[in-house]
């Protein structure tokens, strides 16, 4: 006999399936219950920084729209600071960097206004280009799915990036980096998800 | 500056695969390419910190924050509690816990559930509430009914909670669901069965907890959560080469 590691294992993931906006965007199931619903607000009033809005579609491996997804948005500030204690840096007090977006159940296409984030302190003294991390749940996907979103008006930025340069082919790098439009005034960047099939956009194990 | 702490590789045998054939939609909702491995950056170990300014007291109790005033919803009237741990075995505190629920028939307040299970008036199903210091958390809410769903034919669902939980870092983003002790429906089930490994199924269903169950009331069952743990010793690795 040898002795035991007392680690416990992390619990299982299951699906958020069909009904995943009850628990997490009550009002977009159709009822009022709590006073306010979480993630609405990812950079208020007084945020600095550029103000964009980020648009897409999740994409299935048939070439349709999934419309019961639910994504979550974590990104620094325009100086590249985190709302968390372990991120060293201020935040503007009605910065929280964090968002929950929903499909139009119609469509498909999904939205949310930000700020456009700084570059963030990478590995080992590296700087990363500025980026979104975004998490995907949905009926059908079993386990969380992580990706990022870079901006396609960061060329240089992009190119020096460790974490585009961990990706071999540089055609998939490409499902990365979302393209930047202006409409009505206010910078769009237009970011498509492909979960499976041609173009399949790169995912995460973080 | 200090390095915060990584966390630990993800275990993705003991995490259902993305395809999974018998669970129908996850066919053409699964990727096909492998995921590419990203050690953390602070983008990855930092995550939303929420406050009591952020929920309501109410919010935890499903037998009263949706019901009329003196009224309660249908059902077996039930407590789900546990605690949030991370896999050093230490306790997660204040972090969000929320939950969804179909009620006592098996029916969501969904505008797209259709199934014949009557709504019940006083009866929302969700909850969210924070973990205290010491990682615990509790619900009180009726037994959710199975209900029927397609997939094959003749499928139904085990009585079950979703369970969503943050943690401290984006990394550590869980959601999953809860069955309950000695549902025959668990074994049958393609959701559960997305999970190869049994040992990990059974960290799933919650365990009938007659110590914590408020006599002539409330029957309690206790649900532990296990979120990625970290690093203890602080270090950089210099594997350059890409
Ligand atoms: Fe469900």
């Amino acid at each position: 006999m040898k002795q035991r590691l007392e680690y416990l294992k992390e619990t299982p993931s299951q699906t958020a399936g069909p009904y995943v906006h009850i628990g997490l965007a009550p009002g977009d199931a159709g009822f009022q219950i709590y006073n306010q619903e979480l993630g609405r607000d990812i950079a208020g009033p007084n945020a600095k920084g550029e103000r964009i809005r980020v648009e897409g579609l999740v994409i299935d491996g048939t070439g349709s729209p999934i419309k019961d997804v639910l994504l979550e948005v974590w990104q620094a500030n325009a100086h590249g600071v985190h709302a968390h204690p372990e991120h060293p840096g201020d935040v503007e007090e009605d910065f929280r960097g964090w968002g929950r977006v929903i499909t139009d159940f119609e469509t498909g296409e999904w939205g949310f206004d930000t700020i456009k984030p700084g570059a963030t302190p990478g590995r080992n003294g590296a700087t990363q280009a500025p980026h979104i991390n975004l998490w995907i749940v949905a009926r059908g996907i079993n386990l969380g799915l992580n990706t990022r979103l870079y901006f396609d008006d960061e060329e240089s930025a992009n190119a020096a990036d460790p974490v585009i340069n961990t990706i071999e082919w540089q055609r998939r790098r490409q499902t990365l980096i979302a393209t930047r439009s202006v409409r009505d005034g206010i910078p769009v960047y237009r970011f498509d998800i492909r979960i499976q099939g041609e173009d399949e956009t790169v995912f995460f194990d973080i | 500056m200090k390095k915060p702490a990584e966390f630990y590789q993800r275990d993705r045998r003991w995490h259902p695969p993305a395809y999974a054939r018998d669970y129908k939609t996850s066919v053409a909702r699964s990727p096909q390419y492998a995921a590419i491995s990203l050690e953390n950056t602070l983008s990855e170990i930092t995550g939303p910190v929420f406050g009591h300014g952020d929920i309501d007291p109410i919010d935890n109790d499903l037998l009263s924050n949706f019901a009329e005033a003196g009224q309660s919803p249908i059902g077996e009237r039930i407590i789900v509690h546990g605690r949030v741990l991370d896999e050093n075995a230490r306790p997660v505190p204040n972090t969000l816990v929320e939950i969804w629920q179909a009620n006592a028939s098996g029916r969501y307040r969904h505008k797209k559930d259709t199934y014949l299970g009557a709504l019940d008036p006083n009866f929302g199903g969700c909850g969210r509430t924070l973990t205290d210091e010491n990682g615990y958390y509790f619900f009180r809410t009726v037994k959710p009914g199975a209900y029927p769903w397609r997939n094959w034919v003749n499928d139904w669902r085990p009585a079950h909670i979703h369970f969503s939980i943050f943690g401290t870092g984006f990394a550590q983003r869980l959601i999953t669901q809860l069955y309950f002790e000695g549902d025959p429906l668990i074994a049958k089930c393609p959701i559960v069965n997305t999970i190869p490994d049994p040992a990990a199924i059974e960290q799933l269903i919650a365990v009938l907890d007659m110590n914590a169950t408020i006599p002539l009331d409330t029957i309690a069952y206790k649900f532990d959560i296990v979120l990625r743990g970290r690093r203890s010793t602080l270090f950089e690795n210099r594997l350059e080469g890409n």
